[in-house]
């Protein structure tokens, strides 16, 4: 059952991915990636991480994603995309095929060796909010109030850097 | 002291041309011009006569030293130590350098007093000082040395002072170029030269004259080297003497050199810079007397030069082009006596030369200098009249030329045609009597129709003659009466014994420079002494008479003449110098002027030096170019070179865990 | 049908990085950079949590989470560059914004 899922998910997550970098239209480019990150999100459950799930969903694809797509409405860039980044589509496909076949088999060799064992037993609370949270602000307290201030720092350079001059 | 003599011209030198002729003395300090050519020419004439004076005062002394001590040598510094080659700075003050020493300051000195007058209204007037100054220098290095580089480095230096002085007005392209080709005609004799002294060192191992000569005359090492190294080098010495000294081929930049003020003509072209030649072989005697080849070269090159300058001399119409072709014969003359081996009688021919040379140079700039600038005789004449002392010092100077008896150029003359005689050169010795009446021919000539007879200037410039200034005419006069007594100094034995005078004490000075025993005659007396004597003679006095008889007694004579196509021809072809300078010019000027610019500039310089040049920026441009792209400020390349590299990285880390 | 493994997550999370990497480099259209910019971090982030399953340890989980936030504040940032680039150059072709041009 759980490989079932797995593979699916998987399939659509690639499937998502290699759309976003052959879509010529950037709106398909941008609605592409909200469906890898709701297979995402589908694949963490699979691997006990209810509250990442979740948290990819609300922040990825809820919030991050519709401020793409918010600006490329906004900046209504739909002929321009049809103008360039056209042509080749095939081969340019045809090589990235070729690279993830290759390199995907020498990655499954590669972590084949390096990771046999099943995985180690967790506790109880493993993946859910208690868990994170008793992890979040226990264990990595100062990172997280850090971000608080990444935030800041980002929505003030936002702010200054398309702020309309007045001159 | 020696070095006092060739310093003193030296310091006159730089001083007029740091000071005055770089225009210091007036545009930086201030002064005036009047005072600038009080000092300029003061300081010129002063250091000449100061060297003159030391030499003389040398000669004094040398004179009383015994006769195998004859010498003084000086050394001031070594100036080329390298390995087994050895070249000082060192000066060699004996009979031969002496006379030479003698001849070249005074007659500098006279000459310098005179270009005090003649050089007068000249703008340039310390430029010219500096030059003559410099030239002077050069000359005593060059006659003053004890070994060969040093005396090339004199070589070398009077050419370049010669250069300077021929192309002096230089704003006229004419005389630039004639200039350049004085240059480069020596330069080719000068290359003869070098490979000679190249010889020397290789076969004698020193360039000093003392070591080389001493090993020249040991039998013991000369049967050591092959009979042909010693004519080779006399022959390529004597390259180097044809250049500097005019002889056939070398000889058409002479005439050229009359572009320069006259004063350095009379200097320069007649009685210093053209005799380094003669000085050269008369220094280098040992050689040529080992080498009877050379010797033969030598007098044969000598015979036709002077028999072909002679026949130019006839019909040109410049009074300095007429003098300019006198030289170079008169040179042959002295080569054809060196070359015999009668060193001292080519030698005494270059001193009365000297003399009567310059002196006819200088009357004939008085003549150029009272007529406004004027050099064609056909428009001169009657000048008599006008300038009487330049007149009378003129004929003076034509009678000695022209071998008159008892004027100096008649002994001297004589000396080199008895040798001729004596030593077998038979052939030669014909040529040399033709020469002879050539040379009192055109010289009578040159005379007559310059100061005889009517006057054929224009009014213009009749109305301006005058004689000139006393620092010209005293020069004059004093060149006139060397030429007259001079030659009694070169008496020659049998007349000496005749009259009761001292004989050969010009020889008998110059004897201990001479290693060579001079040889002995060859040629029994089929003519005798005083026959030889009378044949010059004759011949002076018919050249004379044949010059009087054409131009004074049957003036109209020449142009009956010229209606005979063979005299008409000939004429012609004297006129053109039998077109030498155009056979040169077709044969070797184009041909390199060809060379150049199609082969040596188009293919050399452009294609291959321009190539390989332009090649190295377009390397540089091109790679430049490529590099250029990763700074193109693409990010996606960007992107790709990081993804690359940390791909890189990331194999490393895996393979090198592994 | 073999059981999965950390292993098969860990290839996927390649695979993913992979394409995502591609995309940056290819892509001309500044906007789809920055997308695909974002699947990377995203092919990140799933390595990151397979990790923590795999060792029981909610340190990966954790370390997603501030991954996401920083992802949220640069796509905040870039997108303000694309806005104003845009509204300045009139243009997001990435080849013709060469002003780091040296």
């Amino acid at each position: 059952m759980e490989s079932i899922a797995f593979y699916v998910f998987a399939a659509l997550t690639v499937a998502g991915a290699l759309l976003v970098v052959s879509c010529k239209n950037p709106v398909s480019s941008a609605l592409a990636l909200v469906l890898t990150f709701f297979s995402t999100a589908v694949l963490f459950i699979l691997l006990l991480a209810q509250f990442i799930a979740v948290i990819q969903v609300l922040v990825y694809a809820g919030a991050i994603m519709v401020l793409f797509l918010f600006t490329v409405m906004f900046l209504n860039l739909r002929e321009e995309a049809l103008r360039f980044d056209a042509r080749n589509i095939p081969i340019k496909m045809g090589i990235l095929i070729l690279i993830l076949i290759v390199s995907g088999y020498f990655a499954k060799v590669g972590f084949k060796k390096a990771f046999i064992g099943a995985p180690l037993s967790h506790p109880e609370i493993f993946g859910t909010v208690q868990g994170v949270g008793e992890v979040l602000f226990r264990d990595y307290l100062l990172p997280f109030e850090l971000t608080s201030i990444l935030i800041v720092v980002a929505i003030l350079g936002v702010v200054a850097i398309a702020k309309r001059r007045l001159d | 002291m020696i070095a006092w003599i060739i310093f003193f011209p030296l310091i006159g030198a730089l001083i007029n041309g740091l000071v005055f002729g770089s225009g210091l003395w007036r545009k930086v300090l201030g002064g005036d011009e009047h005072t600038e050519r009080r000092i300029v020419s003061v300081l010129g004439c002063g250091v000449v006569l100061i060297s003159a004076l030391i030499s003389s005062i040398m000669f004094l002394k040398l004179r009383l030293l015994d006769s195998a001590q004859r010498q003084t040598i000086e050394e001031l510094f070594v100036w080329i130590p390298s390995g087994d080659f050895t070249a000082r700075f060192e000066f060699l003050f004996d009979p031969l350098s002496c006379v030479m020493a003698l001849v070249v300051t005074w007659i500098s000195f006279l000459i310098h007093v005179y270009s005090i007058g003649y050089m007068h209204e000249d703008s340039a007037y310390s430029r010219y000082f500096t030059y003559l100054n410099m030239f002077v220098f050069f000359m005593l290095v060059l006659v003053l040395g004890d070994n060969f580089p040093l005396m090339f480095v004199g070589w070398e230096g009077v050419g370049l002072a010669s250069y300077l002085l021929i192309g002096f007005w230089y704003d006229d392209p004419a005389k630039a170029t004639a200039g350049r080709k004085a240059f480069i005609v020596n330069r080719i004799g000068d290359f003869g030269f070098i490979l000679g002294i190249f010889l020397i060192f290789f076969v004698f191992g020193s360039v000093n004259y003392q070591e080389v000569f001493k090993r020249a005359l040991d039998a013991g090492f000369m049967s050591t080297i092959p009979g042909v190294a010693v004519t080779a080098v006399a022959l390529l010495l004597f390259v180097g003497a044809v250049g500097k000294s005019a002889q056939f081929p070398l000889y058409v930049w002479l005439p050229d050199a009359m572009a320069g003020p006259t004063p350095v003509s009379a200097l320069i072209h007649a009685a210093t810079m053209v005799t380094a030649g003669i000085y050269m072989i008369a220094r280098c005697n040992v050689f040529y007397s080992e080498s009877h080849t050379a010797q033969m070269v030598v007098v044969s090159v000598a015979a036709f030069t002077a028999f072909l300058a002679a026949t130019i001399a006839v019909t040109q119409n410049d009074i300095k082009k007429v003098l300019a072709y006198s030289t170079v014969s008169q040179l042959g003359y002295m080569f054809m006596g060196v070359g015999t081996g009668a060193y001292a009688a080519g030698m005494f021919h270059l001193v009365t030369h000297a003399f009567f040379k310059a002196l006819l140079f200088l009357g004939s700039g008085s003549v150029i200098h009272a007529l406004s600038g004027e050099q064609d005789i056909r428009k001169m004449g009657g000048l008599r009249r006008f300038l009487p002392i330049t007149s009378y010092t003129f004929l003076a100077g034509t009678l000695a030329i022209s071998g008159v008896p008892l004027f100096s150029g008649f002994f001297s003359k004589d000396a080199v045609m008895g040798a001729l005689y004596e030593r077998g050169y038979i052939v030669h010795w014909i040529i040399a009597l033709i020469t002879a009446v050539l040379t009192a021919l055109y010289m009578m000539r040159l005379y007559i129709l310059t100061f005889e007879g009517e006057t054929r200037m224009g009014e213009e410039t009749k109305h301006h003659i005058h004689e000139s200034p006393s620092s010209m005419i005293i020069p004059l006069l004093i060149l006139a009466v060397l030429s007259i007594i001079g030659g009694y100094i070169g008496l020659p034995e049998f007349m000496g014994k005749v009259f009761g005078i001292p004989s050969g004490v010009f020889q008998g000075f110059l004897a201990p420079s001479i290693f060579i025993k001079e040889v002995g005659q060859v040629t029994h007396h089929i003519i005798g002494d005083w026959t030889l004597v009378g044949l010059s003679t004759a011949a002076a006095f018919l050249g004379i008479g044949i010059a009087v008889y054409i131009y004074v007694v049957r003036p109209s004579l020449p142009e009956e003449i010229a209606k005979n196509p063979v005299i008409s021809s000939l004429y012609r072809g004297s006129y053109g110098k039998w077109f030498v300078d155009e056979i040169y010019d077709a044969a070797f000027v184009k041909t390199f002027v060809y060379l150049s610019r199609s082969i040596l500039w188009a293919v050399f310089d452009v294609m291959i030096i321009d190539g390989i040049v332009n090649g190295v920026a377009d390397i540089a441009k091109g790679a430049a170019g490529i590099v250029r792209t990763a700074q193109a400020g693409i990010l996606r390349f960007y992107a790709a070179i990081m993804a690359i590299g940390a791909l890189a990285i990331l194999i490393y880390i895996v393979l090198s865990a592994r | 049908m073999m059981s999965i493994s950390i292993g098969h997550y860990l290839v996927l999370s390649v695979i993913l990085f992979i394409i995502g990497a591609y995309g940056v480099i290819t892509r001309k259209n500044l906007i789809v950079i920055l997308m695909s910019l974002e699947l990377m971090l995203n092919a990140a982030n799933i390595a990151f949590v397979a990790f923590s399953r795999q060792f029981g340890d909610m340190t990966g989980q954790v370390f997603m989470i501030m991954a996401i936030t920083v992802a949220a504040a640069e796509t905040a940032v870039g997108l303000a560059f694309v806005v104003t680039t845009y509204i300045y150059h009139g243009t997001l072709d990435i080849d013709v914004l060469k002003l780091l041009k040296g």
